[in-house]
């Protein structure tokens, strides 16, 4: 068994003394791991970083084997955002989501094209709305997607206000009645359409709920990286919330 | 003298599982001590003896010495008010032969890692804190390594710092002494023009 491709590097593990398992995703084969020999070594340090991009040979007898990668460096962000506190923490909970939340070997082409689109964006003007987006797209793409486009109970398509905590679905302050405390405030950084305005940090707390509450628990009940808590921390910090 | 070559084998087993060893260098090695009993074999088995009974990690700062403080921390010539903040103890180590830090020491014995699930509580960061206003620290030197999960730590650290009156200070990325550009990566080759000084 052979395939060549381009993918990120979310996570490297020691395997042994010079050796390391490392774990890909890539555009055809989704979450992948294999050893790299030699991957613990002092030559390979600096390639085999979370969020690298790696051009990738993969070889193995037989398909279900762990098999063994060829690595070559495309392209390193990690060195990038060394220095950026807030860019190299999005950089972690990033690498930690998809090697926490995505099964092994099964494509997910959109969602790689949006994680290479987001590391790639690292650091730049409105890359933290860019997080939230893929954040979005990622609990889209694992089943427990919003949908935050019209009212569960009335339909209608304005004046929305609050995101059902259970369905994901948004709820018009007049369907939310006496109910209203007990559901999720709607901010505006994920109205429709309210793309470039809002407070990321809300979004971030209902997209937290989701991923904390639904995604994780249908995991095997492992609690969320604590990389993400980290980076929404930070984000909190800067922005004196 | 039957249980003699089990105990040999026994011997080459645990010494396979060293590093940089394996079960062929550690029969060599077995070999090698056997034939030279009396001049390393015994003096190396009393050594050992001694070591595991008495080595124990430093109460203030991490290092690994024979009493409950090491000498380091011990010294009165070390308090400066700088502490190096490093990962283990053999980068202390490291720190120390290259005789240039003349400070103290604070190994964190790790580093942050969303992969293995190592926060600040599982580090010796609190230790740190209590620290800094018991030994008037007026400088933390962060020698943590460039690696993501390194400078992940590295910048966690500096946040919790923040709101103390406290130089912070990570050491510089760039061109190791002897090195050839055509041979460094992309990311080294990126910090060191980052960081490049008046010549």
């Amino acid at each position: 068994m052979e395939w060549r491709e381009n993918g990120v590097l979310l996570a490297v593990r020691r395997h042994g003394e010079n050796a390391a398992i490392i774990e890909v995703f890539t555009r055809a084969h989704g979450r992948h791991a294999g050893v790299v020999r030699g991957g613990a070594g002092r030559r390979m340090g600096p390639v085999l970083q979370p969020g690298a991009q790696l051009d990738l040979t993969w070889r193995a007898r037989l398909e279900d084997h762990l098999g063994a990668f060829g690595v070559e460096p495309v392209a390193a962000r990690a060195a990038s955002v060394l220095e950026d506190r807030l860019a190299l923490a999005g950089l972690s909970a990033v690498c930690a989501l998809l090697s926490f939340t995505l099964p092994e070997r099964e494509a997910h082409a959109a969602l790689y094209d949006r994680s290479v689109a987001l590391l790639d964006a690292l650091g730049a003007d409105g890359w933290a709305r860019a997080y939230l987006r893929w954040e979005l797209a990622l609990l889209d793409e694992m089943g427990f997607g919003l949908d935050l486009s019209r009212c569960a109970l009335t339909g209608r398509r304005d004046g929305l206000a609050y995101i059902s905590p259970r369905t994901g679905r948004a709820v018009h302050p007049e369907a939310a009645g006496e109910w209203a405390d007990r559901l999720l405030p709607l901010p505006d950084s994920l109205r429709p359409g309210g793309g470039e305005g809002g407070d990321v940090l809300g979004g971030l707390q209902v997209t937290g709920h989701f991923l904390a509450d639904h995604l994780a628990p249908a995991l095997g009940d492992r609690s969320l990286p604590a990389a993400r808590a980290r980076f929404v921390d930070l984000l909190a910090r800067q922005r004196g919330v | 003298m039957a249980d003699a070559p089990r105990d040999i084998e026994a011997l080459i087993e645990v010494m396979a599982k060293l590093p940089g060893l394996g079960p062929r260098s550690a029969r060599r090695a077995v070999l090698h001590l056997i034939k030279k009993r009396a001049l390393l074999m015994t003096p190396l088995a009393d050594l050992m003896m001694s070591v595991a009974a008495s080595a124990r990690e430093c109460l203030t700062c991490g290092n690994i010495g024979t009493s409950e403080t090491c000498a380091i921390c011990l010294s009165e010539k070390r308090a400066n008010g700088q502490i190096c903040v490093v990962e283990d103890v053999a980068d202390l180590w490291a720190m120390e032969r290259g005789q240039v830090f003349s400070g103290r020491y604070h190994v964190l014995g790790g580093t942050l890692s969303a992969l293995d699930a190592v926060g600040p509580e599982d580090l010796r960061i609190p230790k740190l804190m209590d620290r800094l206003e018991r030994e008037g620290v007026t400088e933390v030197i962060l020698a943590l390594n460039a690696t993501v999960d390194g400078q992940t730590t590295a910048h966690y650290i500096a946040g919790e710092l923040e709101p103390r009156n406290i130089e912070v200070t990570s050491l510089a990325q760039g061109v190791p002494i002897g090195g050839e550009l055509d041979y460094l990566d992309d990311g080294t080759i990126s910090a060191a023009l980052r960081a490049r000084k008046a010549f």
